[in-house]
């Protein structure tokens, strides 16, 4: 293909792309309007399950699948950069030095750290209930442990995270939320519906029937996906080294 | 009320993304993204959407410019020691 067909290419499908947002636009709804026909029946939907964050309903119940999806989506990225950034044969292992830290940035990540955790494990336990869930609490839980990384060092960092339990707690995850969803299909109703346990007590902890475990599920997945991730980007920054002799021939 | 917040959340919004595009400098981009991340949790959190404005602010301004800034590291540190002839 040359340049001026794919020039042609590019101005036609740029041009239909843009007549069809602006007929889509044309027809939405007025921006604040008080109709909202989907939204009406998600919350009398979460409602009627006992579930006080209808968003929660909606990724956790009625969309549950989607979710799933979702999921799956995460667990794969995150699988695809433990396999690329792996430690290659060309390539070592050097023992970070112990780094100098100033002292009132040690303090405040030291002060901060537990705060934060507590607000991802916080948000991940209310998901139910009011906004966030599994997979906010998660990545706020997962960041809230790379404070130590700022306030002390990589060594104490990887102290506190054997990564190994987390590789683990990521597939166990993944696998928990399955299993939920075939439970239903095993109580001989569709996959992931929410009928199997009782809904409980509108806006407590355990209201919501599988909403809950669902949402666990989410944001362990979630937490220990960003851990792995980030362990293998730092495990690159901080000590994978590439051998002297090697490393000059592939050089561009 | 409302919609005054609303159009200035829209309006810091376009500048941060204009700035996020005219930094060349990865690093800096980073920092840039990162206030990307602020203030479009901002953003979703004015039009009544604070599930998808605290992913943001996890997503947005924490993850992604780390695992930007931690790119960054490992592709500049290898030039870095080639200089020293061996």
């Amino acid at each position: 293909m040359n340049r001026r067909l794919r020039l042609w290419l590019v101005g036609v499908g740029g041009a239909g792309l843009a007549a069809l947002l602006v007929a889509a636009c044309l027809d939405l709804p007025r921006f604040g309007g008080d109709r909202h026909p989907y939204g009406d029946r998600a919350v009398r939907a979460s409602l009627s399950r006992h579930t006080a964050n209808t968003i929660s309903s909606v990724n956790f119940d009625q969309r549950a699948f989607d979710t799933l999806g979702e999921m799956s989506i995460l667990f794969a990225a995150v699988l695809g950069c433990v396999v690329l950034l792996r430690q290659t044969r060309d390539e070592h292992r050097d023992r970070p030095e112990p780094a100098e830290v100033a002292r009132p940035v040690r303090g405040y990540a030291l002060l901060v750290l537990p705060v934060a955790l507590l607000t991802g494990l916080y948000v991940i336990a209310h998901g139910q209930l009011s906004p966030g869930g599994g997979f906010q609490g998660g990545v706020v839980a997962a960041t809230a442990l790379h404070l130590l990384y700022l306030g002390a060092d990589y060594r104490a960092l990887e102290r506190v995270r054997p990564i190994g339990v987390f590789e683990v707690g990521d597939a166990l995850s993944a696998a928990a939320y399955l299993v939920t969803g075939l439970a239903a299909v095993l109580a001989g109703t569709a996959f992931l519906t929410n009928t199997l346990l009782p809904y409980g007590t509108f806006n407590t902890l355990s209201s919501g029937g599988t909403v809950p475990l669902l949402n666990a599920a989410i944001g362990m997945e979630v937490a220990c996906a960003v851990v792995v991730l980030l362990a293998r980007f730092l495990d690159q920054a901080v000590e994978i080294e590439q051998d002297k002799g090697e490393g000059e021939v592939r050089a561009p | 009320m409302t919609d005054a917040v609303i159009v200035v959340a829209l309006l810091l919004v376009a500048a941060s993304a204009t700035v996020a595009v005219a930094t060349r400098d990865p690093e800096r981009q980073a920092l840039v993204l990162s206030v990307l991340g602020v203030v479009l949790a901002v953003l979703f959190t004015v039009l009544q959407a604070p599930d998808v404005g605290l992913s943001q602010l996890a997503v947005g301004s924490a993850v992604t410019p780390l695992l930007l800034l931690l790119t960054v590291r490992k592709v500049r540190r290898r030039p870095r020691r080639k200089e020293p002839p061996p």
